[in-house]
């Protein structure tokens, strides 16, 4: 638990090394935007009309956003299920701690893992902690994809299990509250 | 048997997506360039007009196909704070605790998962310290535990699914 805790606070200052301070105007520009980019041709100056800027400065700041990370991208974000990737498997791993940043970062390089973390165990309950989430149009996709994982980890490994998602209960996606 | 029958349709129903339709989905998860007119520079790279390109990602919008388009933020970088929390729900509370959760506004996604910890929602708020905070608030509104698990390292995040 130590560990998770210190390695949390380490991660927060590396983030903070590099945030880059949202000014007033972007945050005017996230709310305009999280639920979603006017679809116009000139989404930039439809923006700067409604705030009040000029087109330039508003994708000027969109550069930086995504430039510090603050945007990852502007993106179309696909419903899996209607793209039918019916099944979404997170794949949670119990890898040696002295394996896991080297496996984590070989396990996110396959091309078929969307996202990869490691994530603190929570013993007894939860002794996982490399998590890799694959999606698949059947079961046997998603086990397919496990098996490689499985066999990229190989004795680093200690113990693995599959939680299939049986229902989307919420999906707003992250926003930035009005304040 | 004839609920296997029944099912069975549903399990094969694969998506249709015009070729058109294909490309842009494909293409438009990987992001728009940061450019004056973006559309029309993607529609010249998909070899489509500008308009085709706009009322193809309307409508793939208006049947959910796509569940948004836009800036995909990163919580982390905005100095806010985010987390993967998951819970242990008997079955006959399930429906109950997935409303007292989802009503925190602070809960940007929410999945049902089929283990012993049943729901997995991320919890994204502006500052770190609120994390601990809407814990806190989360098990004492629905008297369940809930498994804190930030990231400690990340590996890798880019969702594509191509069609």
């Amino acid at each position: 638990m130590s560990t998770s805790i210190s390695r949390s606070e380490h991660n927060s200052e590396h983030n903070s090394e590099h945030n880059y301070v949202l000014g007033e105007q972007d945050r005017k520009l996230i709310l305009a935007t999280q639920s979603g980019l006017p679809l116009v041709a000139d989404p930039w100056g439809a923006l700067g009309e409604e705030l009040g800027l000029p087109a330039d400065e508003v994708l000027s700041r969109f550069q930086r956003m995504q430039d510090a990370g603050v945007i990852r991208r502007v993106a179309a974000v696909p419903d899996h299920y209607r793209l039918g990737y019916r099944f979404n498997g997170m794949t949670v791993w119990d890898v040696r701690d002295d394996a896991i940043t080297d496996m984590g970062r070989q396990v996110g390089e396959l091309p078929f893992v969307s996202h990869c973390y490691r994530r603190p165990r929570h013993l007894p309950y939860w002794n996982f902690n490399l998590f890799a989430m694959v999606h698949g149009t059947d079961r046997g996709e998603v086990q397919d994809k496990a098996s490689q994982i499985q066999a990229l980890l190989g004795d680093t490994c200690r113990g693995h299990t599959i939680l299939y998602s049986s229902a989307i209960l919420k999906k707003t996606g992250l926003r930035l509250r009005k304040s | 048997m004839s609920a296997m029958a029944e099912r069975q349709p549903e399990l094969s129903t694969t998506p249709e997506f015009t070729d058109a339709e294909r490309a842009v989905i494909n293409r438009l998860q990987a992001g728009l360039p940061l450019v004056h007119s973006p559309f029309a520079a993607v529609a010249g790279e998909l070899d489509m007009t500008e308009q085709a390109l706009l009322d193809i990602l309307q409508d793939l919008l208006n049947r959910r196909i796509l569940t948004r388009f836009g800036p995909m933020f990163h919580a982390g970088e905005m100095g806010g704070a985010l987390t993967l929390a998951a819970m242990r729900i008997p079955e006959q509370d399930f429906e109950t605790v997935t409303r007292t959760v989802n009503d925190f506004d602070e809960v940007a996604h929410n999945y049902r998962r089929e283990h012993e910890l049943n729901m997995w929602f991320v919890l994204a708020t502006e500052t770190p310290g609120d994390i601990a905070r809407v814990i806190a608030k989360i098990e004492s509104a629905t008297g369940y535990p809930v498994y804190n698990m930030p990231k400690e390292e990340e590996f890798h995040v880019h969702l594509y699914l191509p069609v």
